[in-house]
């Protein structure tokens, strides 16, 4: 498909003289679902609502499907811009039964309607008695998958998104966020969401764009952003990382662990180099060996499944290296850090 | 930055702006109940400084605001003393019968002011004057301060009680130190709804012949009708009002409602009284028999006394089908026009929501008896035609009683998430069908709440309804009030049971809350 689904350009959207989105710049292709994160108060959830059309931006165009629905003194309302969108809470309405709520947005026919709420209900996984139940009698989960039929209901050229999950229990999230994940692929609704969990927006979308102070700092897909962020700032958001002072001769970096292989074309220089903390190993060695990448074990914290080792390599701050938790080494322990893959050059000095 | 910042349910505050149409109405319901106001003005600036002047500078001028000022002045602190007294022996001591002395004192709130006058000069023929006036007041009127005061103080966290304690502070110490307080707002409402409701009260001093600025401008406007010493007189009345506002905001200054627990979080152990768990319930049981025992009394001695003979059944009928019949129109007119003011007052922030708050703050206080001076001032100058007319008395009661009627339906509107809207909107509903479809549905329970009080606010009001009934109306309160002013009590008690009848739901809503809630 070459039609983009969604189109924004050049957004900017400011609340009370206070600038909230400074020029935002989006494409999302049709079929695949992209998501916004970033922290609370970035801006995020104002283009949503911007996109959603519960606002109207100051500047910047907005195409849904093609169609301009918000350009420099046109905003076509929300009612008829053809988006599906689900809130936070889900926001059902508390006076109708969870029938009348998927049939909410629905003309025609009393039985072709009862049909097609079956039809919704199962897609969400929902038994179709569910119908006759009221809002407050479900679940946080089934009352976020009620929502999501209710805006799949109108088969929505855009379906919108916010912080879906977050009012749910930690195990409810990732199993209705991965039932929701399967259910937008096998329908094949484009998909904007957003979210300040950055796992969530790495394992749903296929897309995403980090947003800081009302601006995206990356945009890509997932592997994209979390190996080659670009700025600490957005690297630190999407991960733990190991920060290292390095210079770069021909394509390959000096550093503390020794000489690491970078991504792309680097020129010559000092620069900082971001690790993640799964790309180190460390091995317990000998207190008489020495040379580079080998270094005293500061810290050690075990976390259950794995430990994480604070090491000082010499030369900088200590790094952090996350190692199975069988035998783990003592504190002041010797041990060699070796790399696994390649290195991102940042930006930017932390 | 800001929108994830903002709590959910003001979001739109800060982004939308009322339409055009939304501002006309409220710009014209906000001069309609500016009416009284601007009368009262108009009206002294129209007589003239030195005329004024001359009108108040009288001896009986001086006489009435000394006795009404006075009426204020004692009262408001017996009814707080009364009420915070109760409300703490009942919510924090071990007084006996705590549950049944709960309903037994917001139940006075059933028995009309000008009702349980009729019921004291009845049981004392002789009773009038200031003290008798101080009296009934007390008596009618101190629920308004126990009610917020014992909601408080079962809400109160406990811990800070048991703080108090731990610090060293002696029971009595750890009352005024910490439990008083915390009562401040709860006292200052209640002691402003008190002295308001002072200042506007006309049966209740009529019939003890205690005359207050009131009951002199009732007199006045019968005598001369529209009168420049009437219209003075009102001046001063308004001016008191204001004042008692003022001192009320000002006293309340920057408090805040207090940190209140989550009501079943803890339960509070309560103090014991020991040997003085005996005198306590004595005061609570002579409180409750001045209040209510007294006119329960009377009207059923009456009733007894009368037999079936007082049951004139043509007139009860009638009375009630009138009173019914305006109470159901003034209670539905009231609720639709008190719709664009709660919608304001929810929905946006700024200049023009706060203004709206202002005036309807200030206008909800005004006496009725200014309300109606101003209606019949209007109506005679400007369109006669509606001169003894329903609609003028109907006017009166939407004016009177809007803040009633707003306050339900600002909380009910309050707690609608703007998200279940912008969900609407979202599955390709109009605004307006919307608001029919999903706003309208979910307030419908608070506009009836709303609808309801209003309805029986009507039911029992008597200054506004006497002065600008159409002839040949005869509500339910006016014929229990011409039958007492003829001294015929045998024959006014049937009407007296109807009145308290009517009034008994909401009191039964004032007794939740304050089984519930912080504020009255």
């Amino acid at each position: 498909m070459t039609a983009h689904a969604l189109e924004i350009s050049g957004l900017a959207k400011e609340f009370d003289g206070q600038e909230v989105l400074h020029g935002v710049d989006l494409s999302v292709q049709s079929g695949t679902v992209t998501a916004v994160v970033g922290a609370s108060g970035c801006g995020k959830t104002t283009l949503l609502r911007l996109v959603a059309g519960f606002e109207t931006p100051d500047a910047g165009t907005i195409s849904i499907a093609g169609r301009p629905v918000a350009d420099v003194g046109r905003s076509v309302p929300a009612h008829r811009r053809d988006v599906g969108y689900v809130a936070q809470d889900g926001a059902l309405f508390p006076h109708l039964t969870v029938g009348q709520n998927i049939a909410y947005g629905l003309n025609g026919s009393a039985r072709s309607t009862r049909a097609r709420v079956t039809e919704l209900l199962e897609t969400v996984s929902l038994d179709a008695d569910m119908a006759r139940r009221r809002p407050h009698q479900l679940s946080g989960g089934q009352q976020q998958r009620v929502a999501l039929a209710r805006a799949l209901a109108r088969e929505p050229a855009l379906m919108l998104l916010d912080e879906p999950f977050s009012a749910l229990d930690t195990g409810l999230r990732s199993s209705t966020r991965a039932a929701v994940a399967r259910l937008l692929a096998e329908a094949g609704v484009t998909t904007l969401l957003v979210t300040h969990d950055q796992e969530e927006a790495l394992s749903i979308a296929d897309q995403v764009a980090v947003m800081r102070d009302g601006r995206f700092t990356r945009v890509g897909t997932p592997q994209q952003v979390y190996l080659t962020p670009g700025d600490v700032f957005t690297a630190r958001f999407l991960g733990d990382c190991v920060l290292l002072p390095a210079t770069i001769t021909s394509g390959v970096a000096d550093c503390a662990l020794g000489r690491v292989p970078v991504r792309g074309d680097v020129a010559d220089g000092s620069v900082t180099l971001l690790l993640r903390p799964e790309q180190l190993v460390a091995g317990a060695v000998s207190d008489g060996e020495g040379g580079t990448g080998v270094g005293t074990v500061l810290s050690s914290e075990f976390r259950g499944r794995d430990v994480l080792l604070t090491v000082d390599v010499g030369g900088g701050d200590p790094i952090s290296v996350r190692r199975h938790g069988i035998d783990p080494p003592g504190v002041d322990a010797k041990v060699r850090v070796d790399v696994i893959g390649t290195a991102t050059v940042l930006d930017e000095r932390p | 930055m800001i929108t994830d910042t903002i709590p959910a349910a003001r979001r739109p505050a800060s982004v939308e702006r009322p339409g055009p149409a939304l501002v006309g109405a409220v710009v014209v319901l906000v001069a309609a109940t500016l009416v009284p106001l601007g009368y009262v003005a108009w009206s002294v600036i129209a007589t003239g400084p030195l005329e004024v002047y001359a009108l108040v500078a009288r001896p009986r001028v001086v006489e009435l605001l000394v006795n009404t000022v006075g009426l204020v002045v004692v009262t408001v602190p017996l009814c707080v003393v009364l009420g915070v007294g109760a409300a703490w022996l009942v919510e924090r001591t071990d007084v006996p019968g705590r549950s049944l002395w709960r309903p037994l004192l917001v139940a006075p709130l059933a028995v009309p002011a000008f009702v349980n006058s009729y019921a004291w000069v009845s049981v004392v023929p002789s009773l009038h004057g200031f003290w008798a006036g101080i009296l009934v007041a007390t008596t009618s009127y101190f629920p308004f301060v126990y009610v917020p005061a014992a909601a408080t103080l079962r809400r109160l966290d406990p811990a800070m009680e048991e703080s108090a304690r731990a610090l060293g502070s002696s029971p009595a110490g750890a009352f005024w130190r910490v439990v008083l307080p915390q009562l401040r707002l709860a006292i200052l409402g209640g002691g402003l709804l008190i002295g308001v409701h002072l200042l506007a009260e006309y049966g209740a001093f009529a019939m003890l012949r205690f005359p207050t600025l009131t009951t002199a401008i009732f007199e006045q406007f019968q005598a001369t009708f529209n009168g420049a010493a009437g219209s003075t007189l009102a001046g001063v009345l308004v001016l008191l009002c204001l004042v008692l506002l003022a001192g009320e905001a000002a006293a309340r200054g920057t408090a805040r409602y207090s940190r209140i627990g989550s009501g079943a979080a803890r339960y509070l152990s309560p103090h014991r009284l020991g040997a003085k768990a005996i005198p306590a319930w004595s005061v609570l049981a002579v409180l409750v028999a001045l209040s209510l025992g007294v006119p329960a009394w009377t009207i059923l001695r009456w009733l007894w006394i009368g037999g079936t003979e007082v049951w004139d059944v043509d007139g009860i009928v009638s009375a009630t089908v009138q009173t019914a019949g305006l109470a159901a129109v003034a209670a539905t007119a009231t609720t639709v026009l008190a719709f664009p003011f709660a919608w304001v007052a929810v929905r946006y922030r700024g200049f023009f929501a706060r203004f709206v708050e202002g005036t309807n703050f200030v206008t909800s206080s005004m006496p009725g008896i200014v309300t109606a001076l101003a209606l019949v001032t209007v109506a005679i100058r400007l369109a006669p035609p509606l001169y003894q007319t329903v609609a003028l008395v109907l006017a009166a009661y939407v004016l009177l009683f809007i803040p009633r009627a707003m306050v339900n339906l600002r909380s009910g509107l309050a707690q609608i998430p703007p998200g279940i809207e912008e969900a609407s909107r979202s599955l390709g509903v109009s605004p307006t069908r919307t608001f029919v479809r999903v706003t309208l549905r979910l307030v419908a329970p608070a506009a009836a709440a709303g609808a309801s009080l209003v309805f029986v606010a009507v039911a029992t009001e008597l200054t506004a309804t006497l002065l600008l009934a159409p002839t040949g109306t005869s509500t339910l309160a006016m014929r229990f009030w011409s039958l007492s002013s003829e001294l015929d009590y045998a024959a006014a008690a049937p009407y007296a049971l109807l009145l308290v009848g009517l009034s008994v739901p909401v009191t039964l809503v004032l007794f939740r809350q304050s089984t519930r809630a912080a504020a009255l």
